[in-house]
């Protein structure tokens, strides 16, 4: 079994003292605590590395270079794919925005529809609104039953019907892959879906939805944000097509985050942003970009955020990772059975994996959030950016806790006190 | 007394658990609506005025404790008042709430005229709460805004 304890010891944030008391930290799905393997590499990045990349011949510049592409090179065996497929952005709202921007430029037109599911964050909604908007597209929603499913059924059948107003233009845009080529204009040419529900904690099910969706000519862009600190992500076996995540929810700092895309999708993408860093060549009148992932980087990129996700995937791999997801799992249960038994207490959906929502009777989820505070244990209250997700749950907000490699015992005995204290708090 | 309490005065949870004119409101001039993005909590305002005074007031929407007790306290301050005293309880409030938790708030004439709303004292104590108690008073501020009142 795990040593939880052993493990807190990699995170110096779990020595902090919150209002007096030991933290249980619990809102891990907004962003993880970072190991000391990650603030190290931070530290020396600033005080040995500290050249920008691939551009100087001195020796700071090229021990940032190496250790940068390496970071790349990590990433990209993280997920089981290729380097030149790993575009590094700012975290998974900006990769979703890449693909809107470029990809759905080139490839979305009037008539045509993107889908996206109820339970999606709106980092993987709100670029496709206005895409569409601009496009002159539909946006569908994929829905979700009571539990937080999603309803294969009915994305069959939203897949399968062509949008009314479809036209018989003929495509402006060469096709880049296969599973695309078959789609013609007027049809569903994206399905965007969260791997991991950040607000129900359920898991949905990539590979059934790839292949509906290739079958209808359309690709599939998963949000794994949540997915990848707490399951193994191997791309190729998904069959999606873009993979969007960020590095500070993987241990990793803010600021660095991860767009992988089929090679030949990307090398068909035009850049979204240019400038430095993106172009072969530049004369006054005209530029020549170069390949991917490199053309849709322009600008210096967040070199400390990149060596530290580097970081702290090896960190991840220096411990036993399915220890670590056998752990999570045990205490995912422990959650969620403890919530569920908790007169007053509703557990929302039916959660599968690191993440729990509830609602408490007679409480208002920010009054929850700010009386176990007091007791040191951080949740997060709100809609957790899934807005239309909790208008479709009835709620207004609710209150979400969830896990991460740290997390033990203790701190489900703290919520469990905290969430005892609510009731004598609002009398 | 525990920052918990202070924030969860007892006044505060009774306004929460009984909100007053909380519904639509029959022949309402003004109304208007605020809302936390971070939460999602709305509140709506609604006025009834004539010839510049307030005869009646009213409010719906969903939030936390704090959003809910703060409109219903303010909907009993209201009646037979001015727009120009609304507007002065808007700014006074705002600056009640933004002031440094440490340091008792300036005693202008309008904290004074604060009244049961003094009980917010200890939102000060919680930076990411202060959105909730002036909610309300946000709406209050649009629904009687000199160039933007929301006449019917």
């Amino acid at each position: 079994m795990l040593d939880a304890s052993a493990l807190r010891r990699d995170f110096p944030a779990l020595d902090a003292q919150v209002h007096g008391r030991r933290l249980a930290y619990l809102d891990n799905a907004s962003t993880t605590l970072k190991p000391r393997a990650v603030i190290d590499a931070v530290v020396r990045v600033f005080t040995h590395e500290a050249g920008n990349v691939h551009r100087g011949v001195h020796a700071l510049s090229e021990a940032a270079t190496v250790a940068f592409d390496r970071a790349r090179a990590d990433i990209a065996a993280f997920v089981n794919a290729s380097p030149d497929e790993i575009v590094l952005v700012r975290g998974t709202t900006e990769a979703i925005n890449l693909v809107a921007h470029s990809w759905g430029r080139t490839n979305i037109g009037p008539g045509d529809t993107v889908i996206a599911t109820a339970l999606e964050h709106h980092s993987n909604l709100v670029p496709w609104q206005a895409l569409c908007a601009e496009r002159g597209a539909q946006l569908a929603t994929a829905p979700v039953d009571d539990t937080g499913r999603i309803d294969l059924e009915a994305l069959a059948a939203l897949l399968r019907a062509p949008s009314p107003n479809s036209s018989h233009a003929p495509s402006s845009s060469p096709h880049p892959s296969p599973a695309f080529s078959s789609a013609g204009p007027g049809r569903v040419k994206l399905v965007a879906v969260s791997h991991l529900s950040n607000v129900l904690g359920t898991l949905a099910p990539i590979a059934e939805i790839c292949r509906l969706a290739h079958a209808a000519g359309a690709l599939v862009l998963v949000d794994g944000a949540q997915a990848v600190a707490h399951l193994p992500v191997d791309v190729a076996a998904l069959g999606c097509d873009f993979y969007a995540f960020s590095g500070h929810k993987l241990y990793a700092p803010t600021g660095a985050g991860v767009l992988w895309g089929r090679r030949a999708l990307l090398e068909a993408m035009p850049p979204w942003q240019t400038g430095g860093e993106m172009v072969a060549s530049v004369t006054a009148a005209a530029a020549r970009y170069r390949e991917p992932p490199y053309r849709f980087e322009a600008g210096t990129p967040d070199i400390v955020g990149v060596i530290g996700l580097g970081a702290a995937l090896a960190y991840l791999r220096s411990l036993d990772r399915a220890a670590i997801w056998a752990h999570e799992a045990r205490l995912h249960a422990r959650l969620r059975a403890e919530l569920a038994a908790t007169p007053g207490v509703r557990v929302l959906g039916a959660p599968e994996a690191a993440v729990v929502a509830f609602a408490v009777e007679g409480a208002h989820p920010h009054d929850v959030a700010t009386i176990v505070d007091r007791e040191g244990v951080a949740i997060r209250a709100g809609h957790h950016c899934a807005e239309p997700l909790h208008h479709r749950l009835g709620v207004a907000a609710s209150a979400r806790a969830s896990l991460a490699l740290y997390n033990d015992d203790a701190d489900l005995d703290a919520l469990a006190a905290g969430l005892a204290h609510v009731r004598r708090v609002l009398r | 007394m525990s920052d918990l309490d202070e924030l969860y005065q007892a006044v505060i949870v009774e306004h929460d658990r009984a909100p007053r004119h909380h519904g639509p409101l029959a022949g309402a001039t003004h109304d208007a609506t605020a809302d936390n993005p971070l939460c999602g909590d709305v509140v709506t305002l609604h006025l009834r005025i004539e010839d510049g005074a307030i005869r009646d007031v009213s409010f719906e929407g969903r939030g936390c404790s704090l959003s809910r007790a703060a409109a219903s306290i303010l909907s009993t301050m209201l009646a037979g008042r001015d727009l120009a005293y609304a507007r002065a309880l808007a700014a006074a409030f705002e600056a009640f709430i933004h002031a440094p938790p440490d340091t008792p708030a300036a005693p202008a004439p309008d904290t004074t005229a604060l009244g049961e709303l003094t009980a917010f004292a200890g939102v000060r104590r919680f930076r990411s709460r202060r959105a909730c108690a002036t909610l309300a008073f946000r709406a209050l501020a649009a629904a009687t805004a000199p160039a933007t009142a929301s006449a019917r």
